[in-house]
Order: C-alpha cells, then sequence, then structure tokens
C-alpha cells in the first residue's frame, strides 16, 4: 500500500515474456502435434507491498500465469525474477511464492486437522526443530487470521467456506513468503462471506507488508483490493495501469467493453449491454487475439500482434491507440 | 396474475432430521414481468424454484403448507404426470449449469425435434424448421450447421442458448432461470441477459430470475425477493429496494459489494455471523441474531 516504503527501485517479482504452452495432442512416436497456447508471453513488475491484480475471462491464461510463477508448471519460454535474481523453475515450486487457492473445499486435505494443515509447509522447509516451537507458530497463525487457537485440531469439514479460506491463507503464510499469488480466493465465497475474506487480506497486507498477485474474474473486487491491475486475454496482458485510472479511463477496446459488460448493482445504470460481440477464439493466430471481436479492428491488427507501449501511464497493446 | 405463491413451506428428510428450507414464502408474477429472487446459498431461493416446476427430489422432499397456482389453477398437488405436461407448456426452466441438462451423446439438433414432435405433434421436418428458427432466434451463429453438432462442441454461452431455444418450444408463459448466467463470463453474462429481456419483451413471457449476484438483479429485473434462511425478508421493485433498502440483511448485502463505477478506500463492511441452521425453528427474524441493531418488533418486516 501507499506508505510502506519502497528500498530500492527494483522491483520485488519481475516477470518478463513468460510463456507456457500446453501440449494437447501427440503423435504417433509421442511428439507434440498440436499445443494450447495459454501463456503468449506475458511480461509485469510488482513492487514490495503492492497488489497487482490479474483480470481476464475464463480461459485467458491468468490461471496458468500465477501457476507458472510459481513453478507448478515448467514455462515454456522466458524468466522470472525474484529480488533481482533469476528462480530456476524447473526445480518445482518456490517457498518464498506461497498461493492461497480458488476452491476453499478442495485445497485442504480432510484427513489432515487444521492444526497438521497450516504447520506442513513448516515441516516441509524444515523451519522449526522442535514441536513445541512449530505449534506455537502455528498458533500464531490461526490467530492472525481471526480464527482460535483451539480450533488446531478440527478437521475441515468442521468449518464454513469462509473459515476455510481463512486457514487457507494461515497456510500461505506459515513461510513468511515474499509474495503471494491468491487465485480467485473468493469467487466460491458467498458475497457477505467474501466481504470478510477480502478484508482480512488488506489487514494482513497492512501489518506485515504482504505483495499479493490477486487473479480473479470479479472486476469490482479486483478494483477494490488492487493497486495496479492487468487486463488478460488470451494468453496477452492488453493493458495495465493504476486501478482506479484503468477503471475510470480504459484505452484498449477490449478493457473498455469488458467494464461495460459488468453488471452494477443500482438499476438506474442499465447501461448499454451489447457492447461486445462474438465469443473468446482458439489462440493460435499472429495478430491481435482480441481482434475478431474489436470493433477498430483493421487489417493490420489481424497480422500483427501489437507491440507493449505506454499511453497516458498505461501499458496498453493495441495498434488503434 | 401468472403465478401466485401463497405461504408455501418446503422440507427435506435428512439424518439429522427435517430440514425447513423454504418458510413461509409468498409472491406473485404478473404477466411480462421479470422478477428476481436474490440471497445467498442456502436460503431457499433455488428449492423454491424446484418447488414450482415440480422438481423436488421425491424420496426425500415434502411441501407442508401453502399452495402455488399457475394461471390461475392449483398445482400444489398434482401428480408427476400431470406436472410433466406442465413443464414446458406452461412453464418452462434454464439451469445454471446447461452441460448437465443437455443429452452429450445426441446432436442438438436431435435434442430440439424430438421436443418439439413430442408436445407439438409435428412431423419431423416441420420439427427441424420450427428448430432452426428458434437456434436462429437466440443468436445461434450458422444455425443450420449446428443443429448437427453435440453439446460439447458449444461453448458454455452457446450451450445457454441453445437451453434457452428448448425452453421457448411450446411458448411458456413462465420461465424460471436458475442462475442462468452464474457459469458464464462477464461479456457473455451481458449477452444472454439481453436475450432474455428482448424474449420477454417480444413473447410477454414472464421470468423469475434465481441469483446470487445483485448486479444481474439490478440490471433486467422489475421486482426483487430478497430471500434470507428459508424467507422473504424484503421485496419490492428494484429501484426500491437498491435505492433504499429497509431490511437491515439487504442493507448488509449491497453495502459489502466493492463497487466499479465508485472510488472507495474503506473497509468493506461485512455482514458479522452465519445464516441460522434451517433444522430448527425460528422465533421471530431470522436476521436478528447478526444484527445489534435488533430489537424486538423494530426491525422486522418479514412476516415473522
Amino acid at each position: 500500500m501507499n506508505n510502506i516504503e519502497i528500498p530500492n527501485n527494483k522491483p520485488l517479482l519481475s516477470v518478463k515474456n513468460l510463456k507456457k504452452h500446453f501440449v494437447t495432442k501427440k503423435n504417433f512416436f509421442g511428439h507434440p502435434k498440436e499445443y494450447a497456447y495459454s501463456l503468449n508471453g506475458i511480461s509485469f513488475d510488482i513492487n514490495k507491498g503492492e497488489t497487482l491484480g490479474l483480470v481476464g475471462e475464463s480461459g485467458c491464461g491468468k490461471t496458468t500465469a500465477g501457476r507458472t510463477i510459481m513453478g507448478i508448471y515448467k514455462p515454456t519460454a522466458g524468466e522470472v525474477y525474484l529480488h533481482g535474481e533469476r528462480l530456476d523453475l524447473s526445480k518445482g515450486p518456490e517457498k518464498r511464492i506461497q498461493m492461497i487457492f480458488q476452491d476453499p473445499y478442495a485445497c485442504l486435505n480432510p484427513r489432515m486437522t487444521v492444526g497438521e494443515i497450516i504447520g506442513e509447509p513448516l515441516e516441509i522447509n524444515h523451519v522449526y526443530d522442535d514441536n513445541k516451537a512449530k505449534l506455537q507458530r502455528v498458533y500464531e497463525l490461526l490467530e492472525l487470521v481471526g480464527l482460535s487457537r483451539e480450533q488446531a485440531n478440527r478437521f475441515p469439514h468442521e468449518f464454513s467456506g469462509g473459515q476455510r479460506q481463512r486457514i487457507g491463507i494461515a497456510r500461505a503464510l506459515a513461510v513468511n513468503p515474499d509474495i503471494i499469488i491468491c487465485d480467485e480466493p473468493i469467487s466460491a465465497l458467498d458475497v457477505s462471506i467474501q466481504a470478510q475474506v477480502v478484508n482480512l487480506m488488506r489487514r494482513l497486507q497492512k501489518e506485515l507488508g504482504l505483495t499479493y498477485l490477486f487473479i480473479a474474474h470479479d472486476l469490482a473486487m479486483v478494483k477494490y483490493i488492487s493497486d495496479r491491475v492487468a487486463v488478460m486475454y488470451m494468453g496477452a496482458i492488453m493493458e495495465l495501469a493504476d486501478a482506479e485510472e484503468l477503471y475510470r479511463n480504459p484505452l484498449h477496446p477490449y478493457t473498455k467493453s469488458l467494464l461495460a459488460a459488468i453488471p452494477v448493482p443500482d438499476p438506474d445504470i442499465r447501461q448499454d449491454i451489447s457492447s461486445i460481440k462474438g465469443e473468446i477464439g482458439t489462440g493460435d493466430m499472429t495478430g491481435c487475439p482480441f481482434a475478431p471481436r474489436c470493433n477498430k479492428a483493421t487489417d493490420k491488427c489481424f497480422k500483427e500482434m501489437p507491440a507493449i507501449k505506454n499511453v497516458e501511464g498505461h501499458q496498453i497493446a493495441c495498434h488503434s491507440i | 396474475m401468472i403465478l401466485e405463491i401463497n405461504n408455501l413451506s418446503v422440507g427435506f428428510h435428512t439424518y439429522r432430521g427435517d430440514v425447513k428450507a423454504v418458510r413461509g414464502v409468498t409472491f406473485n408474477v404478473d404477466e411480462g414481468e421479470i422478477v428476481g429472487i436474490v440471497g445467498e446459498s442456502g436460503c431457499g431461493k433455488s428449492v423454491t424454484a424446484h418447488a414450482v416446476m415440480g422438481l423436488l427430489p421425491e424420496e426425500n422432499s415434502f411441501i407442508n403448507q401453502g399452495n402455488i397456482k399457475l394461471l390461475g389453477e392449483d398445482i400444489t398437488n398434482k401428480s408427476n404426470m400431470e406436472m410433466t405436461k406442465l413443464r414446458g407448456t406452461s412453464m418452462a426452466m434454464i439451469f445454471q449449469d446447461p452441460m448437465t441438462s443437455l443429452n452429450p451423446v445426441l446432436t442438438i439438433g436431435q435434442q430440439m425435434t424430438e421436443g418439439i414432435i413430442k408436445s407439438k405433434g409435428l412431423n419431423k421436418k416441420d420439427a427441424h424448421e420450427e428448430a432452426l428458427a428458434l437456434l436462429k432466434r437466440v443468436g445461434i451463429p450458422k444455425a443450420e450447421e449446428r443443429m448437427k453438432a453435440y453439446p460439447h462442441e458449444f461453448s458454455g454461452g452457446m450451450r445457454q442458448r441453445v437451453m434457452i431455444a428448448m425452453a421457448l418450444i411450446c411458448r411458456p408463459k413462465l420461465l424460471f432461470a436458475d442462475e442462468p448466467t452464474t457459469a458464464l463470463d462477464v461479456t457473455i453474462q451481458a449477452q444472454i441477459l439481453e436475450l432474455l429481456d428482448e424474449l420477454r419483451r417480444e413473447m410477454k413471457m414472464s421470468i423469475v430470475l434465481v441469483s446470487h449476484d445483485l448486479g444481474v438483479i439490478a440490471r433486467i429485473c422489475d421486482r426483487v425477493n430478497v430471500m434470507y434462511a428459508g424467507r422473504i425478508v424484503e421485496s419490492g421493485p428494484v429501484g426500491e429496494i437498491f435505492h433504499n433498502p429497509q431490511h437491515p440483511y439487504t442493507r448488509g448485502l449491497l453495502n459489502s459489494l466493492p463497487r466499479v463505477d465508485k472510488v472507495d478506500d474503506t473497509e468493506l463492511p461485512v455482514i458479522e455471523g452465519h445464516p441460522p441452521d434451517l433444522l430448527y425453528d425460528i422465533k421471530g427474524c431470522s436476521f436478528a441474531p447478526q444484527m445489534w441493531r435488533c430489537h424486538e418488533g423494530l426491525c422486522c418486516l418479514s412476516s415473522k
């Protein structure tokens, strides 16, 4: 957030031209024949204490981006730097990057107690030698996320969705990560519970100086929690700008139509809802991925992928601007 | 009046006891009107819709009081056979996940013509024409080709359009839409909502829209019922509910949403506590335990 000083200008996390292509079909000899182009070279920086929102429609590659940065998926190309030092993503997940998952029912092992779940990352990373100190840390984490230490001996099924998400947050915080990737942490929750979890995440960010990469499709929530927002479409970043600025003054045609499509809980604002036509394509094209749905598209848009440029403080990939 | 629901209560037998999922719900739907039912998971909004459609699981559910009138006729105790006749002709329903409602091994054309032949008694050729016209009406591009495609070849938004086309076969007076856009992206959601709004105007159809998303409700509904713990806690025209909410639960729900069209940087107001366990009887207002401001007789806009 604003009140946290940035010691040097080096970003905490830097993603450079990250690509991830999944093999969808193999030929007779087991060699790849067809690919799904999930991530087509994305680049961004995240500063310490900041929240970067990553939004887009389903299938745009936002979850793949989060998982590739974490090292769950091996990237096809590109680099990830943490504190200016290149991460070897082939080694698997990095301890300094932790993740909060979407489904609070699927991400907790039903046969482990909450204490064991939160203690597991401490055990895997050999943070504490004796059990007492580890247990103390687990209690501390439980209280930090608004649960009580008595609940450490209970099992996940005894908790509601919102409480489970709190457990997920405590687990992610256990090893004091530098950055937390939040993959749709609230989209499985009810409206009133969403607010509780988001408030908790913001409070923790203020208290502990956390850095988030917040992945979501709920544009209103992303605006609320993020300092900067990146809009993705079919594996590429279309526009990246300060949250307030992006929502007040969207420049990219895709961002514009995406924002116009959000239903606002106010019956007086019934905008022109027919702003965007067609559906998401397949992603193996050469030009701008949004061109087939764009009303400003020219021949150039279909032939050439636009490069990222700086316009009015926005990083934007579009030929028409 | 198309639909009148009077003091409807629905319960389920479970091994813990009887869960009273809907507790005395009353509302009406007029011709050509879109009525929203909004609430959080477990509040009974879908159960209400299923009860009207006669789609509750027979083995463990029961309607213990109240009645449902469709076009002036009481349908509460109709047999399964009679309900099957009503479904499709007088009322139809579309669901959240269109993939589970379509048969994966039949083409869209086969599924649509089957319905038309059975319900309207047309021959195969006419049924084909009719199906084609409906698919075109709901905005499926290259409808002739798409008739031969299987459900998995359609995207989520297109599948929902097919479901809507199937629901429209007999021009029902009443359409239940149970979270029709929850599984869809915002841009596709906007297209589907627009389609529903057009169809209602064109066919003078009434729609009951069940949703947890207040934005969706605000966008197309005329009137809205807010449900909490099996009861309607507040109902009224959308303008009134959204601009001048009276019930603390409605207010809490609206306040806990961040807005795209406004700048706010304060902490989101939250609703404390949990909804009550529906296994037990609730005395007084079901929201009272979560509301420090609640005093007897002061805030209860609900009937109890």
